[in-house]
């Protein structure tokens, strides 16, 4: 008898969770999707008329070398912070109570504060004779100023200055929750530091460290503003390149295009993946 | 006499200020089952780990086999644990956790292959082979945890605390099966304990300890009957103890204690007139009858009895607050709680033992 009443308010509680879904998630997607099919109108926006121009122009060398240039910024990120990320995880795991509370207090705080004032924070820091060089030649490790700012290292800097912390708690989280007796037992049954390592905590570590691998992919394929400040002009992503299509050059319809690819081309890597996770839960992923 | 197989020589562990070990001293047999037997925080578990290479002991050597180990790394000892919470890896099958140990030796697959086999017949769980730990019951990821430790053909199997996790049915049936195990592996075994009963049941020698030191090292038989010290008396089997001042010497010499005179075997114990002295008397071994006037024993009423584990435990209250606990078979006593009783019971009974000294920790 109660069961359609149960129902009713099964579905009565999901429905702002469904809306909201639709209306921010969903609605946006798919106008992004039929926006790449249209053609592009003579001021701004686009006309009725189908057309698949906008992807066929992205496999002109110029843009297809944009998707390549981001690839590589990510991938070389992504295995950046995994370096540092990881063992700083794991050691953090290890701390006593107090310690891990003032280490995630520590990593937090730095975020509370607006992230593009932070990265001009790192513009001070990189520019000519700033206090990096002066710090460098101070040191007698180099004799000439670097003038990193506006180079492809700068950029890489401030990529891994913002994404790290994904990494450090995905590690963290995942390395707090083990049982280190195993790595004892691994020992206990002949295994070396190195070879428990790899055998048991890498192991089961895991899944913090690829959920941390995601987290710093994803974002790392779009931020345009961090190429844009301590890049110059001279490093072009796509997400720069959807930014200027849709600003500056008011091609709204190829933006879209751009968006799409972008978006496959992150499921495609997630899915891939997740084949070799073997479906694992991604932690920290909600 | 052959070498001992362990010995442990003035091994002394301090955590932040805390003497967990005071300088202990162990030589195990070869082929030995001995139990380290404490309450939770006397060290047992402190020597195991040292034993293992799991902890480093402050000072004191460890010995295997005659060869120094005391440096070693847990690697690199011939020596296995089963640990308290099993430690099973999560991430592999049945084989593979017992083959884990194998391939680190770089044994051939196919000797591999066998020796799994051979493990998993010999704890019985033949079938399970490609299971992951969590699809165990308690009681194979316990068999699972000692087919692992075996498979390596350690010198010794530490055990730590095996069978606390399980209930009191399997874990009777296990302690079977350890001894079993043992009997027919001819493995030197170290087990962990603060179960007396499982103590007595299984081992060779038990090894009493608290405060960090080994209050009494001897068989089931010398630990129960003839403990050293009154801790020793009331940790393996209840014992009541009563002090008192020899008021006559001789056999049975006679002992003044707050709640009366009462008579302790003495033959050869070297106690004088006016020395203090402390007796232990098994509960089973308290006798009582209704009070009369003028008979011999100490004056006392029954403030309590309970029925638990197949035995009436009757409490008695002497004059001064002291308490002694008889224990009975059986469910029914015609005495009732608050009738006066004289409690006695055979010189020989009460066994002379010293009094544990405050260890400094």
């Amino acid at each position: 008898m109660n069961t359609r009443k149960k129902k009713q308010g099964y579905w009565l509680t999901l429905l702002p969770l469904y809306l909201f879904t639709i209306v921010f998630v969903g609605a946006p997607l798919v106008y992004v999707v039929v926006l790449s099919f249209l053609q592009r109108a003579e001021t701004w926006g686009v006309t009725g008329q189908f057309t698949l121009q906008n992807y066929r122009q992205i496999f002109q060398p110029v843009y297809l070398q944009t998707f390549v240039d981001s690839l590589k910024l990510a991938f070389l990120s992504t295995a950046l912070i995994t370096l540092i990320g990881y063992p700083f995880g794991y050691f953090m795991a290890k701390l006593s109570p107090k310690g891990k509370k003032r280490m995630t207090l520590a990593l937090m705080i730095p975020f509370w504060t607006n992230s593009l004032i932070r990265l001009y924070g790192w513009i001070i820091i990189f520019r000519a004779n700033g206090p990096l060089d002066q710090l460098l030649i101070a040191l007698r490790i180099v004799d000439q100023p670097l003038k990193l700012l506006y180079t492809y290292p700068a950029v890489v800097v401030g990529m891994v200055y913002a994404l790290l912390q994904f990494m450090i708690f995905a590690v963290y989280s995942s390395a707090e929750k083990m049982d280190w007796s195993l790595v004892e037992a691994a020992r206990d049954l002949g295994a070396s530091p190195i070879t428990a390592f790899f055998t048991v905590t890498l192991k089961q570590t895991l899944p913090g460290l690829l959920s941390g691998i995601i987290l710093t992919f994803i974002p790392s394929m779009g931020l345009f503003f961090i190429a844009d400040i301590l890049g110059g002009n001279k490093v072009v992503l796509v997400g720069s390149l959807i930014q200027d299509q849709l600003v500056k050059a008011h091609n709204t319809p190829f933006a879209a295009a751009l968006a799409v690819v972008l978006m496959l081309m992150t499921t495609l890597l997630i899915a891939l993946y997740r084949k070799i996770a073997g479906g694992k839960e991604l932690e920290g992923l909600v | 006499m052959s070498e001992p197989i362990l010995q442990l020589k003035q091994v002394q562990k301090t955590f932040a200020d805390t003497n967990v070990l005071n300088g202990i001293d162990l030589s195990i047999a070869q082929g030995e089952f001995i139990t380290l037997l404490g309450a939770s925080g006397c060290g047992k578990t402190t020597t195991l780990r040292i034993i293992a290479g799991l902890e480093q002991p402050d000072s004191g050597r460890v010995l295997l086999g005659g060869n120094d180990v005391t440096d070693l790394p847990p690697e690199k000892r011939n020596v296995n644990t089963v640990f308290q919470n099993y430690a099973l890896f999560p991430h592999m099958t049945v084989s593979e956790n017992i083959a884990y140990g194998l391939k680190l030796k770089k044994k051939s697959k196919a000797e591999i292959r066998q020796t799994v086999q051979e493990m998993l017949s010999l704890v019985q769980l033949e079938g399970y082979q490609d299971r992951r730990p969590s699809e165990l019951s308690g009681g194979q990821k316990q068999r699972l945890a000692i087919a692992r430790a075996l498979a390596v053909k350690p010198q010794i199997l530490l055990l730590d605390e095996p069978l606390g996790a399980l209930d009191l049915q399997l874990r009777r049936q296990m302690q079977f099966e350890l001894k079993r195990l043992q009997k027919q592996l001819g493995i030197t075994f170290i087990y962990i304990t603060h179960d007396q009963e499982e103590a007595l049941n299984m081992s060779d020698r038990i090894a009493v300890m608290r405060q960090g030191r080994f209050e009494q090292i001897g068989t089931p038989n010398e630990v129960y009957d003839s403990p050293k010290t009154d801790y020793v008396a009331r940790f393996v089997g209840e014992a009541n103890i009563l002090r008192g001042t020899v008021c006559k010497v001789g056999d049975p010499l006679l002992l003044q204690t707050d709640a009366g005179i009462c008579a302790v075997a003495c033959s050869g114990c070297g106690l004088k007139q006016g020395d203090t002295a402390c007796i232990a008397v098994r509960s089973e071994q308290v006798q009582f009858s209704p009070y009369r006037e003028g008979e011999q024993g100490l004056r006392a009423t029954i403030t309590e009895k309970n029925f638990a584990g197949g035995m009436l435990r009757i409490l008695l209250t002497f004059a001064d607050g002291q308490t002694v606990v008889a224990s009975r078979h059986g469910i029914d006593l015609p005495a009732q709680v608050g009738e006066e009783m004289l409690v006695h019971w055979q010189p020989e009974h009460a066994i002379l033992v010293q009094q544990s000294e405050e260890a400094d920790r």
